[in-house]
C-alpha cells in the first residue's frame, strides 16, 4: 500500500469525474454543505443519518451498510473517492468505515472540499442519479476498531495517541472550540496517551504532509514506538480516523485501531483512570 | 438560518457546524470569539476561519457562513483567528477571550 493507492489529488479527480467506475462521495458533518455546492457527479453520505444506528450508539450493521450502498448506486468494484469539509475529518471517518466493511478500492481526495474551494474549482448543485446496485459487504474487520475494554487494557502497554487539540488533551477545553463547551463527562486524557493533534499531520490547505515529515512527527517528536500496536482516539472518532489513515494507510503501520467511542465514551466511564495536564 | 443549521445533533460532533456564526450561541458563560469576513464591504461566503492557541497550535476551523460569519467557543486567553479564502488569502488576527464575553473580530480581506 502506498500513498498513490489511497490518496488522489484534485487534478486526478477533475480528470476522472465522468469515469463510470469512479464514485465521488462527499461526507461532511455540516450536511448542508453538499446542498450548497459539491464536486460534479458527487453523491452525499450523511455520517450520522446514514452511517450510525438510529437507536444504539453504534454503526449501521452489515446488512444496513449493504442496503445503503446499494441504494446509492455504489458497486463492489467501484473506486470510491471520498472528500469532505473540516480537512477531511468525516471523509477519513467514512474511509475507515468503508475499510471496516471490506470495500476494496477507496481513496481520499487530498485536501478535501477545502482545497477544492480555495482553488475556486467548479462546484455544482445538481444531484447525480445512480442506478441501484446489489452491494455485498464483509463482516466488520475488528482489527481496525478498538472498543473500550481493549483501550483500558492498553494503558501503559500500547501506543495510545490522543489526536485532539492540546487544550482538549490537558483538560482546558472539553470539545473543539467551534462547539459549546458544556458537557456531562470529565475532561482530560487516557493515562500514557501521547498528544499528537491530527492537525500536525495536515497542511493549512488540508493536504497531508509528506511521509518523512509524518514519520518524524510520530516517532522523533511524539516518541511513538512503531514496534508496538497503536490505538488512536479523539472525541467521537473522526479526527482519529484521520490519524488512523496517516498511520495505517500512508505510513503502512500494521496494527493501528481507531477507538470511535473516544473521549465522549471514555470520559463518561465510571472508575477508569484519567490524567489531567501535560503528558507524563 | 436554514433548517439544517437549527438541528441540534449536527452540533454535537467534532466537525464543523453548519456554517459560521449562524449557529446559535447558547450558553452565556461561554468565551465566544466571533466575527465576519468581508471583501470591499461584501461578505465572503467561501472560505475558512481557523482558531490557533497562543502556541500557534490549531484548535478549530469552521467554514464561513453565507454572511461571511464565524464563531468559536474558546476559553480565557489569547488566540489567533486565521482566515483562508480563495485567491491565496491567509490573514491572522490576534484576540483575547474570556468567559461571559463575546470577542468580535471583523476581518477585511
Amino acid at each position: 500500500m502506498s500513498r498513490s493507492d489511497v490518496l488522489v489529488d484534485a487534478d486526478w479527480v477533475q480528470n476522472h469525474l465522468d469515469d463510470p467506475g469512479v464514485v465521488l462521495v462527499e461526507v461532511d458533518e455540516d450536511t448542508a454543505a453538499y446542498d450548497k455546492g459539491h464536486i460534479r457527479n458527487a453523491i452525499k453520505l450523511d455520517w450520522k443519518k446514514d452511517l450510525q444506528d438510529p437507536v444504539r450508539r453504534d454503526f449501521v450493521d452489515r446488512h444496513g451498510f449493504e442496503q445503503l450502498l446499494s441504494d446509492r448506486g455504489i458497486g463492489n468494484d467501484d473506486t470510491v473517492v471520498l472528500y469532505g469539509g473540516n480537512n477531511n475529518w468525516f471523509a477519513a471517518y467514512a474511509y475507515w468505515y468503508f475499510r471496516l466493511y471490506g470495500h476494496r478500492n477507496v481513496k481520499l481526495l487530498d485536501g478535501g472540499r477545502k482545497k477544492w474551494e480555495l482553488e475556486s474549482r467548479e462546484m455544482v448543485t445538481a444531484v447525480p442519479e445512480r442506478a441501484r446496485t446489489s452491494y455485498h459487504a464483509s463482516e466488520q474487520d475488528s482489527s481496525l476498531r478498538a472498543m473500550r475494554d481493549e483501550v483500558v487494557a492498553s494503558i501503559g502497554k500500547r501506543n495510545l495517541v490522543d489526536v485532539r487539540s492540546p487544550d482538549e488533551f490537558t483538560g482546558k477545553l472539553l470539545a473543539p472550540a467551534h462547539l459549546p463547551q458544556e458537557q456531562a463527562q470529565r475532561a482530560g486524557h487516557i493515562p500514557t496517551a501521547k498528544n499528537v493533534p491530527w492537525s500536525k499531520a495536515a497542511n493549512d490547505d488540508g493536504t497531508f504532509r509528506g511521509d518523512d515529515e509524518l514519520r518524524a512527527l510520530y516517532q522523533a517528536e511524539a516518541g511513538l514506538d512503531f514496534g508496538k500496536d497503536t490505538i488512536a482516539y479523539c472525541r467521537i472518532g473522526e479526527r482519529s480516523a484521520h490519524t488512523w489513515f496517516v498511520l495505517h494507510e500512508l505510513l503502512g503501520q500494521p496494527n493501528v485501531k481507531n477507538y470511535d467511542g473516544s473521549w465522549t465514551e471514555y470520559g463518561s466511564l465510571v472508575g477508569v483512570p484519567i490524567e489531567l495536564g501535560e503528558a507524563r | 438560518m436554514s433548517a439544517a443549521q437549527q438541528e441540534g445533533p449536527a452540533q454535537q460532533g467534532c466537525g464543523a457546524p453548519a456554517g459560521g456564526a449562524a449557529m446559535p450561541a447558547t450558553a452565556s458563560g461561554e468565551a465566544v470569539i466571533e466575527g465576519h469576513v468581508t471583501r470591499g464591504g461584501a461578505p465572503v461566503p467561501v472560505g475558512y476561519a481557523r482558531l490557533l492557541n497562543d502556541g500557534g497550535e490549531f484548535v478549530a476551523e469552521v467554514p464561513l457562513g453565507d454572511d461571511g460569519g464565524f464563531r468559536f467557543f474558546a476559553a480565557p486567553g489569547t488566540w489567533t483567528v486565521r482566515v483562508l479564502a480563495p485567491g491565496g488569502v491567509n490573514t491572522d488576527e490576534t484576540v483575547t477571550a474570556d468567559y461571559g464575553h463575546r470577542t468580535a473580530v471583523e476581518v477585511s480581506v
